[in-house]
C-alpha cells in the first residue's frame, strides 16, 4: 500500500472504511518494517515534547537569539486569567497561546518537534492539544491526529517543498496550517474527504505567503504567524465539518503552491533581502544585533 | 521517506537547517575523527556565517562535536561544556567556492597522536546534511543509512574483498561510492547499507589485508 497524492490517501481510507490516520500508520509500518505499536510510541514521544514546549512557553519569559520575542504567550496567559470565563474557555484563545508558546521555545533554542519545519512548529501542536483539552481526548487520539497531519505533509514533501528558502512561508506555515486543519477534522469526527477539504481551503488561503524574517531570525514575523496559522487551521476544519467543500482539490492546491513558490522572487524566500526584513526598523535591528 | 521526517524530528530550535543540521554536521565530524578532539577550528560559510549567533549554529556545531544529538538540551551550553571537556575551539568565517549556502568547514586535531581531520559539510534542508569533502577528497556522505567509511590500498580486487565480507554477513549494500586521489595509493569507499553491521563484521574488515581503516557511522 502506498500513496503519493491526497486523493489516493482519501481513497485508501474510504475503501477501508477508516480514517486517514490509520492508513498513514499502516503505510509507515510497512515501509519502515516496524510494528504499529512501535510507531505509536515514537509519535507519543513527539506528543510529549510538544506538551512540554507549550507548558514551558506559557509560563516563562524566554531569552531568544535576537531578543525580539519571548513573552508573548506569557502575556496572553496573564491576560486570559483576568478575562471573563467565556474568553478563558474560548478554544481560539487557547490555540493562539499554545502556538506562541511553542514558537517562542523554538526561537529560544528550546526543544520542539519540527513539523513540518521548526519555524512552523507551533501550529499543529496548538490545534491538536487545544482540541484534546476541549473534548477531553486521550493521548492515543492525539497521536492519531499527528499521523493525519504527518501523512498530509508527507504528500506535500513528495510533490513540493517544505522549505521557506524554496517556496516561501506558504510552504512552512501554509502547509503547517493545512496539516493541522486535516488533523482537526479527524479529531472532531469528520470524514477523510472533509479532512482533505479542510487541508485544501487552509492551504489555499495562505498561498503566496512570503518568508521575510527580520535579521534572518526565526522570530519576526514567524512567532506570531504561528498563532494566526493555528486559528486559520481551526477555521478551515469547522468549514469542512459543515460540509463546505474546496472547489479546487487539495492536490491541485499543492501544485499551485509549487508554481507560486517558483515565481516568488528570491528576495522573499528566506534571504532577508526583501519585505519586512528591509524595513527601516528591521535594518536597524539587524545592525544592532 | 518516513513520516517522522515530516512530523519531526524532535530538535532544539530555532532552525532545522541552521541548528539541527549544524549539530548533525558536528556529530558526523566527531564520528569520522573517532579520537579525542583537543582542538576544533570551525569555519562558517554563507548563510551559516551570516546568521550563526541568532540561530545557534555555532553552539550546535560545537555541541555536535561533543557528541550531542539535535534534540539534546545541552546544545545551548555547548561552549561552556567544551571547556570542561578540554576541547579548545574557534569559530571563524570563510568564503568557500561552489558550495551550498549553509556550509561549514571543520578541522579537528588530536595532539598526542598528531592527528588531523578536515572536512566540508552542508546542511541541505530539514536537518539533512551532506559531507562533501574529507581531507581534500570529494565524497558524498549523508548519514541517512548505516554507513561504513573504509580506507584501503588501491589495488585490483580490494573492493571485491570488502563487498564479499559484507555479503557473507548478509548485509545488503544500498549505495556505494569508491574514490582515490592517485592510482595505487590509498583508496576510500563509502558504503551505505540496509542493515547495521555488528562488531564481528567490523573486526573482520579491519583484520583484512590492505584495509587501513574502518569507520562505522550509525544513522544520524
Amino acid at each position: 500500500m502506498e500513496y503519493a497524492t491526497i486523493k489516493e490517501l482519501v481513497s485508501l481510507a474510504e475503501a477501508a472504511e477508516t480514517s486517514i490516520w490509520k492508513i498513514v500508520l499502516q503505510v509507515e509500518a510497512e515501509e519502515e518494517e516496524m510494528t504499529e505499536l512501535e510507531i505509536r510510541k515514537s509519535m507519543l514521544a513527539n506528543l510529549n515534547v510538544m506538551k512540554e514546549a507549550v507548558e514551558y512557553g506559557r509560563k516563562n519569559n524566554i531569552q531568544t537569539g535576537g531578543g525580539l520575542v519571548g513573552d508573548e504567550a506569557l502575556k496572553l496567559e496573564k491576560y486570559l486569567t483576568t478575562a471573563p470565563e467565556s474568553e478563558q474557555n474560548n478554544i481560539y484563545n487557547k490555540m493562539i497561546t499554545y502556538a506562541l508558546a511553542t514558537a517562542e521555545v523554538n526561537a529560544g533554542m528550546g526543544k520542539i518537534v519540527a513539523g513540518p519545519t521548526a519555524g512552523a512548529s507551533g501550529i499543529v501542536p496548538a490545534v491538536v492539544l487545544a482540541i484534546g483539552e476541549e473534548d477531553n481526548l486521550s493521548d492515543q487520539k492525539l497521536v492519531e491526529a499527528l499521523f493525519t497531519a504527518a501523512g498530509l505533509g508527507y504528500v506535500v514533501s513528495r510533490k513540493a517543498t517544505l522549505a521557506g528558502a524554496a517556496g516561501g512561508c506558504q510552504a512552512e506555515c501554509g502547509v503547517g496550517a493545512a496539516m493541522a486543519a486535516g488533523a482537526a477534522v479527524e479529531l472532531r469526527g469528520g470524514s477523510p474527504r472533509m479532512a482533505a477539504d479542510a487541508f485544501a481551503v487552509a492551504l489555499k488561503n495562505l498561498l503566496g505567503l512570503v518568508c521575510d524574517p527580520v535579521a534572518g531570525l526565526v522570530e519576526v514575523p514567524c512567532v506570531k504567524r504561528n498563532a494566526f496559522a493555528a486559528a486559520h487551521a481551526y477555521t478551515a476544519s469547522t468549514m469542512a465539518l459543515a460540509g463546505i467543500e474546496s472547489v479546487i482539490p487539495a492536490d491541485e492546491v499543492i501544485m499551485a503552491m509549487t508554481e507560486i513558490g517558483d515565481q516568488m522572487p528570491t528576495c522573499l524566500k528566506e534571504t532577508s533581502r526583501g519585505g519586512l526584513a528591509v524595513t527601516p526598523t528591521a535594518l536597524k535591528i539587524k545592525q544592532d544585533l | 521517506m518516513s513520516i517522522f521526517e515530516i512530523m519531526g524530528p524532535a530538535m532544539i530550535g530555532p532552525s532545522s537547517s541552521h541548528t539541527a543540521g549544524a549539530a548533525r554536521i558536528g556529530r558526523m565530524a566527531k564520528l569520522l575523527f573517532a579520537d579525542k578532539i583537543d582542538r576544533a577550528v570551525v569555519k562558517l560559510h554563507g548563510s551559516f556565517a551570516d546568521t550563526a549567533v541568532g540561530h545557534g549554529t555555532d553552539r550546535a556545531i560545537i555541541g555536535g562535536l561533543l557528541g550531542f544529538l539535535p534534540d539534546d538540551q545541552r546544545l545551548r551550553s555547548s561552549f561552556e561544556l567544551a571547556e570542561t571537556e578540554g576541547m579548545e575551539f574557534s569559530i571563524e568565517e570563510v568564503k568557500l567556492r561552489e558550495v551550498h549556502p549553509n556550509t561549514a568547514q571543520i578541522i579537528l586535531y588530536n595532539t598526542e597522536k598528531a592527528k588531523k581531520l578536515e572536512l566540508v559539510a552542508s546542511s541541505i534542508g530539514g536537518g539533512r546534511i551532506e559531507v562533501t569533502e574529507i581531507n581534500g577528497s570529494t565524497v558524498e556522505l549523508t548519514g541517512r543509512m548505516p554507513t561504513l567509511w573504509i580506507l584501503h590500498q588501491d589495488r585490483p580486487g580490494e573492493v571485491g574483498i570488502i563487498t564479499s565480507i559484507l555479503g557473507s554477513y548478509k548485509i545488503n549494500i544500498a549505495f556505494m561510492q569508491v574514490y582515490r586521489n592517485r592510482k595505487g595509493e590509498i583508496g576510500s569507499c563509502i558504503i551505505e547499507m540496509d542493515d547495521q553491521p555488528n562488531q564481528d563484521v567490523i573486526t573482520k574488515l579491519e583484520n583484512s589485508e590492505d584495509i587501513l581503516q574502518v569507520r562505522y557511522l550509525p544513522r544520524i
